[in-house]
């Protein structure tokens, strides 16, 4: 009997696995605007019913589609959690931390396990954490880097100093490094923030070009057809030509009033070669709250013609392709017409980092 | 309708006088007024109970049927957006569901992207938060969908932070994402969370949220969009264009609905009474005194009122916008006033919640509490509050209240 019923369990099982797959991959594959949606809704329910066995295929299709993707899998991963806990089921959490400390996985996924692993385990999560302060993920460096900074402040002189040298080392997040900083600049050590963000700090600028009713934003000034930084060209009120101008911002921002004057309705262009060493997938961060666009080695990556509505670092994440040796970073930045006090910056910042945001620094740039 | 008329729903407009910013009501009565029909409130408020919140966030809770619905988001970029379902009666979490924010999460630190109120028809609730991640799901926590409409239109973000609230109507969800940059209102099919129609709108920030209107009892609802143009009402199931109101609007406060009249948050109040024709509609009266600022103004019994930042509230004749009275409440304020009975509750940036009993024949201040903020983190009162039954739920970025007899 037990013979004679092995196939028949063995095809169930093949089955149900096959239409978990399937499930999952009708989430994996929803598409823009909603495309998938219908399709999604029915397996949503049916990986959730599976319970927590999905886990695991579950994680493994995370971050092969689009991001809106990945929040169908995390809502479904979500519930099949709470679900188990609400009714005493066991949770795969062996495997899944496994998962999550296996960094070839894509980031969106591991950020799902450990949060699924907080979930149902939280002192496994809780003892997993420390050994993620260097992670290639940034959001899961945080807490391991939190507790480091937690212990230095437990230190005193010499200790203390080590310890947030020691943290300063692995920080990505802004926050957390200004809390680091300004306690080893207590103790006058220093800190040299752009080369630890990868901050681009040396550019030739050049302006003003028109922005009257903004439509400078949309006009295609001689610098987007052509980078020679011998030419000259006619600006919104004269000959304009590129000029040096290096960054005094420890956080890196290029202030167009400075070599331009604080002026209205105009627009500038800075350019930047960035050598280098490799060639790598990267990401290129801006901080800006002028009208911009940013191009790569002639290339558009993003631009946003939005005016004084904020600026944070890293405002905006740019994916982009580094070439081995010289590439070039232009950057447009538009002024508008607004006279308030707080509409007076004209400005941007830049850096060059890999995704956990770490610096990607310039080789020096050949002699020439 | 019944069962949706027996939603305790609620008003739900946020302004933050320094910023500018509101949030939108959303509702799925008939009006759209700020007033909780079976609703009581209760001159002598005491706390029942809180519980603590996860994440950040101004969003108003709203109530359906015995479950309260509740948005939030945590992590140092605002990045895990939260939607909670809770028991009305005594906060024991029923269930939560967490999406990764797909769009960006940047906003006035004052702010939070979960600024959205929900909205629901009953059957589904639908959150929306500043990233413009949308989801929709069953009273029971099954996601019915899930949209990230940054990924589907990349421009469209406000680095204030955006607050306007969907409404739904019919099988039509409504969202005005209206910007600087890439701006637009969205119907999306409530039962797959797919487009059914896109407008352009115009390029400028707008935290208003849309209200519907109908012509009559029986007429099918429409919703009328804000934006600093004026109104725009569109047929939920396929946006086209009914008619239009061009005298421009708050791009803050929200208009509200009683009766079929539209008190547009426009010049100060301006009553407009559309008809089923579709032309322009007429406008019966405009009060510039009766200006709402940013917070949005309430319609109560036949009263309208409008609360400025500093908490003068002004009583105005529905019928003709004359002015009946004006009451000085302890300010600021941020979140709107709303209303039940002959009663109107306000509660302050400080935790202050303050009940007005509006039948008075100048207004009178019958009862208040103080909630007791967490002065640490100097956290302040953004919501409007909303009202079930004889209770008032308000939120602060750490807790969420409920208030009783």
């Amino acid at each position: 009997m037990k013979l004679s019923l092995f196939p028949l369990v063995c095809l169930c099982a093949v089955s149900a696995q096959g239409a978990l797959d399937q499930s999952l991959q009708a989430l994996a594959n929803v598409g823009r605007e909603g495309q998938g949606n219908e399709a999604a809704s029915v397996a949503w329910k049916e990986v959730v019913q599976t319970g927590p066995a999905s886990l695991p295929a579950l994680l493994a299709v995370v971050g092969k589609g689009s991001p809106v993707a990945d929040n169908w899998l995390r809502i479904a991963g979500d519930a099949i959690v709470q679900n188990a806990r609400a009714q005493g089921q066991a949770l795969p959490v062996a495997e899944v931390e496994a998962f999550l400390k296996d960094t070839a996985h894509p980031p969106p996924a591991r950020r799902l396990a450990f949060d699924l692993l907080k979930e149902a385990d939280p002192a496994r999560a809780d003892a997993v954490e420390p050994s993620l302060a260097t992670d290639p993920v940034q959001e899961l460096r945080r807490g391991a880097v939190q507790r480091l900074i937690d212990a230095a402040r437990t230190k005193e002189a010499d200790a203390a100093k080590t310890a947030y040298l020691a943290a300063l080392d692995v920080v990505r997040d802004e926050d957390q490094t200004r809390a680091i900083v300004t306690e080893l600049r207590k103790q006058s050590v220093p800190v040299d923030l752009p080369k630890h963000f990868g901050f681009l700090m040396q550019w030739q600028v050049i302006g003003p070009f028109d922005n009257s009713e903004r439509k400078g934003f949309e006009t295609v000034f001689p610098p987007e057809k052509e980078i020679r930084l011998d030419a000259t060209y006619d600006g919104k009120s004269g000959p304009v030509k590129w000029q040096p101008f290096v960054s005094g911002d420890e956080y890196g921002k290029l202030d167009f009033n400075k070599p331009f004057g604080m002026l209205k309705e105009v627009t500038a262009y800075a350019v930047a070669d960035f050598q280098s060493t490799e060639e790598r997938d990267a990401e290129i961060r801006l901080g800006c709250k002028d009208g911009w666009k940013v191009w790569l080695n002639g290339q558009f990556l993003f631009g946003r013609d939005e005016y004084h509505r904020g600026q944070q670092m890293d405002q905006y994440k740019l994916k982009c392709h580094l070439r081995k040796g010289a590439n070039t970073i232009l950057v447009k930045c538009c002024q508008n017409e607004q006279k308030e006090q707080w509409t007076v910056e004209w400005e941007f910042q830049l850096r060059v980092c890999d995704g956990a945001g770490t610096a990607i620094l310039a080789a020096a740039t050949p002699a020439k | 309708m019944r069962l949706l008329y027996s939603l305790s729903l609620l008003a739900l407009a946020w302004a933050a006088p320094a910023l500018g910013l509101r949030l939108g009501r959303n509702s799925v009565a008939p009006d759209s007024t700020a007033v909780a029909p079976d609703g009581q409130i209760p001159a002598a408020l005491k706390i029942d109970w809180s519980v603590p919140l996860p994440g950040r966030g101004l969003a108003s809770p709203i109530i359906v049927g015995d479950k309260l619905f509740l948005t939030c988001a945590s992590g140092p970029k605002q990045e895990r957006l939260h939607l909670f379902c809770l028991d009305a009666a005594n906060g024991r979490k029923i269930w939560e569901r967490q999406l990764q924010a797909t769009g960006r999460t940047m906003s006035h630190p004052k702010t939070s992207i979960a600024s959205s109120t929900p909205c629901s028809d009953g059957r589904h609730v639908f959150a929306l938060w500043s990233c413009n991640d949308l989801a929709a799901f069953d009273l029971e926590g099954n996601l019915l969908w899930v949209r990230g409409l940054t990924t589907d239109y990349p421009n469209a973000s406000n680095s204030l932070g955006m607050a306007s609230s969907p409404i739904v109507i019919g099988e039509t969800v409504v969202v005005t994402i209206e910007n600087d940059s890439e701006s637009y209102s969205l119907g999306v099919d409530a039962k797959t969370g797919c487009n059914l129609w896109k407008l352009d709108r115009p390029k400028a920030a707008n935290w208003s949220s849309p209200v519907p209107w109908r012509a009559g009892a029986h007429a099918t609802p429409v919703a009328v969009l804000q934006s600093s143009k004026g109104l725009l009402a569109v047929d939920p199931a396929s946006g086209s264009r009914l008619w239009e109101y061009t005298e421009g609007a708050s791009t803050t406060s929200s208009s509200v609905v009683a009766s079929g009249i539209i008190y547009a948050a426009s010049n100060g109040v301006t009553a407009l009474s559309p008809d089923a024709s579709n032309a322009a509609p007429k406008q019966l009266w405009r009060s510039k005194q009766i200006n709402p600022a940013t917070i949005s103004p309430l319609v109560l019994g036949g009263s309208i009122f409008s609360c400025n930042n500093a908490g003068v509230i002004l009583a105005g004749d529905i019928k003709t916008g004359s002015i009946q009275w004006k009451l000085r409440l302890t300010g600021p304020f941020s979140g709107s006033p709303v209303g039940a009975g002959s009663r109107l509750l306000a509660v302050n940036e400080k935790g202050l919640v303050q009940v007005v009993e509006t039948s008075a024949s100048e207004g009178k201040l019958i009862g208040q509490v103080q909630l007791p903020l967490n002065t640490e983190t100097k956290e302040n009162i953004l919501c409007t509050p909303a009202i079930s039954g004889n209770h008032v739920y308000v939120r602060t970025d750490s807790t969420l209240w409920r208030l009783g007899e």
